[in-house]
């Protein structure tokens, strides 16, 4: 069994599956309806590659491991989600900014992985590629109306900026398993920051400079917020062991 | 032309089963009316995610929540067309939600009954989902044009909602002890705000007759509501479970099943606001509305400016 390999397959599906967690807290609570229907949408699109990537892993790892079991009985320490992800929604600022970050990095990281040795990996990467791609478009746009929208949307997206930079850092630090992408990680990050200055141009708002970056989700040393997420979301598969719903 | 003139072109129309279009002339109390159910229809689907939207978080697998995540989120874009429809009649989104926001406006009871367990997810596809479609497969044919056609494809989506949640049942009812008595549990707390669905009794029911003349119902509270519990008292068979009405009974002379007496009591209770969840429906819904305010005002500002760059620059 190749150790790295399942440990990279489960970190992009905790990435994913946490993020679209997150995200579909909006469910029925956005600013406008249509907006409301869009990051749920997102929401979706993040679920479903998150079970692509757990679907695989659950093959390798056989022993009757299941996308199910792998993502509501494994624990804060195993859970190898990016920190970022793990960030709570705050207010439309906070959320689109996060989603943001995550979608101009997962472009990148898709446009690598689709052409990856590991066809599995190849096969979701390019398919997620096209549902990125839209996410990245409108967070983008997003994040330019608030920059450059009203005082206070600007405001907003400052802080929001000063709540998430430091944790983009640990995106480009490869954990150990990272070996399995077959790349570099930290090459994406030159792509990213051009995109990331580009679309701050553009919003009128400041790149950071020099911010000490928060790291560990990779390797399972989390913020707090992960227990309480992996607490409501596993809750029905630990109280009820081994029923099927 | 004179008033009677038109009336007369405007019934005409719906006795031969031509549509009303938004740029006819149509009574105003025909319009008023139309606005009415159409907004509390597009409302019921808005307020409608909040129970279901509770369980995205704790649904109990993967294939479950994104499930549920395309269900709650195809509720909002029923709204979407619902409120879309309603504006060819003249009045503005802003306005209707508004009038929901401030309880003017109504929306249907059951949302203010609360989503408890698990199971409620599926007993609200299987029953209330299934309440709304009788009601909605008749709206297909309504004599307003735009409605009927949002219906049309609302009613695609709902048919879907509706096979998911009894599917969702059955697996609990073949599951362990514990998801058996959730099922039974959860189809005891929704059976009869579900029958309530349909509203008043006929005789008890202020707007109906006018409804029916003008086509945009065609079949009364009565006719839906047994039409309904024939459907469900024979499909509840094959989940081994049981409604919780002990005079349900099939009447081979009327073939029909016959029921218990509702509690009306506790239905107009309901509807003025004295639900269990009345007050956090609508307390979720001025939260999202108000503490979105600062967004929808940026998104404005941001195409005033764009506007504005865009002019310039030709």
């Amino acid at each position: 069994m190749n150790n790295a390999l399942i440990d990279y397959i489960l970190h992009l599906a905790d990435t994913n599956l946490i993020l679209a967690q997150r995200n579909a807290a909006w469910c029925g609570h956005g600013p406008i309806l249509e907006q409301d229907i869009a990051i749920t949408n997102i929401s979706l699109d993040l679920l479903g590659q998150s079970r692509n990537f757990y679907q695989y892993a659950a093959t390798l790892i056989g022993n009757d491991a299941t996308e199910d079991s792998l993502a509501y009985l494994r624990t804060e320490r195993e859970f190898k989600n990016c920190l970022l992800a793990e960030q709570p929604n705050g207010d439309w600022a906070q959320t689109v900014l996060r989603q943001f970050f995550f979608s101009a990095y997962l472009f990148l990281l898709y446009e690598k992985l689709q052409n990856n040795k590991d066809e599995q990996i190849a096969g979701i990467a390019a398919k997620a590629l096209k549902e990125v791609t839209y996410h990245q478009r409108w967070s983008s746009e997003w994040v330019v109306r608030l920059g450059d929208g009203t005082e206070e949307s600007h405001q907003r997206m400052l802080h929001a900026i000063d709540e998430l930079w430091r944790y983009t850092g640990e995106l480009f630090i490869a954990a150990d398993y990272e070996t399995a992408a077959g790349f570099d990680i930290a090459l994406l990050k030159e792509d990213w920051m051009k995109k990331v200055t580009t679309v701050f141009e553009e919003a009128a708002l400041p790149v950071p400079e020099n911010v000490f970056m928060q790291t560990g989700g990779k390797t399972g040393i989390h913020t707090e917020h992960l227990g309480f997420i992996l607490t409501e979301l596993q809750n029905l598969q630990r109280t009820y062991p081994n029923a099927e719903w | 032309m004179s008033i009677q003139d038109l009336e007369k072109i405007f019934q005409d129309k719906i006795d031969n089963e031509i549509k009303i279009e938004p740029k006819d002339w149509m009574p105003e109390a025909y319009r008023k009316t139309n606005i009415r159910q159409i907004s509390q229809h597009a409302h019921s689907e808005v307020v409608g995610m909040l129970p279901e939207g509770n369980w995205i978080s704790r649904a109990p697998s993967l294939k479950r929540k994104a499930i549920l995540i395309a269900k709650v989120q195809d509720e909002g874009g029923h709204g979407l067309y619902l409120y879309s429809s309603a504006e060819t009649l003249g009045s503005t989104r802003d306005e209707m939600i508004a009038d929901l926001h401030s309880g003017k406006a109504k929306y249907s009871s059951i949302f203010n009954y609360p989503s408890l367990t698990w199971a409620d997810m599926g007993a609200i596809g299987w029953l209330v989902d299934g309440a709304a479609i009788l009601n909605q497969v008749m709206l297909c044919r309504t004599s307003y044009g735009p409605y009927a056609r949002a219906m049309v494809r609302i009613c695609k989506e709902e048919s879907f909602h509706q096979r998911q949640g009894f599917e969702s049942l059955l697996v609990l009812s073949r599951g362990t002890e514990e998801q058996k008595a959730m099922c039974q549990d959860a189809i005891n707390r929704w059976w009869w705000p579900s029958l309530m669905m349909f509203g008043p009794k006929d005789s008890e029911s202020t707007n109906s007759d006018q409804s029916m003349k003008w086509k945009i119902k065609r079949k009364t509270n009565d006719e839906l509501r047994q039409q309904f519990i024939d459907m469900i008292a024979e499909q509840i068979k094959v989940l081994g479970m049981t409604l919780p009405d002990a005079d349900l009974k099939w009447n081979e002379e009327k073939k029909h099943y016959d029921f218990g007496e509702i509690n009306w009591d506790e239905f107009w209770n309901v509807v003025k606001g004295n639900g269990p969840c009345n007050k956090q429906r609508l307390a979720a819904r001025n939260k999202a509305h108000n503490e979105g305010a600062w967004v929808r005002e940026a998104a404005v500002a941001y195409a005033e400016k764009k506007k504005h760059k865009q002019q310039k620059a030709a």
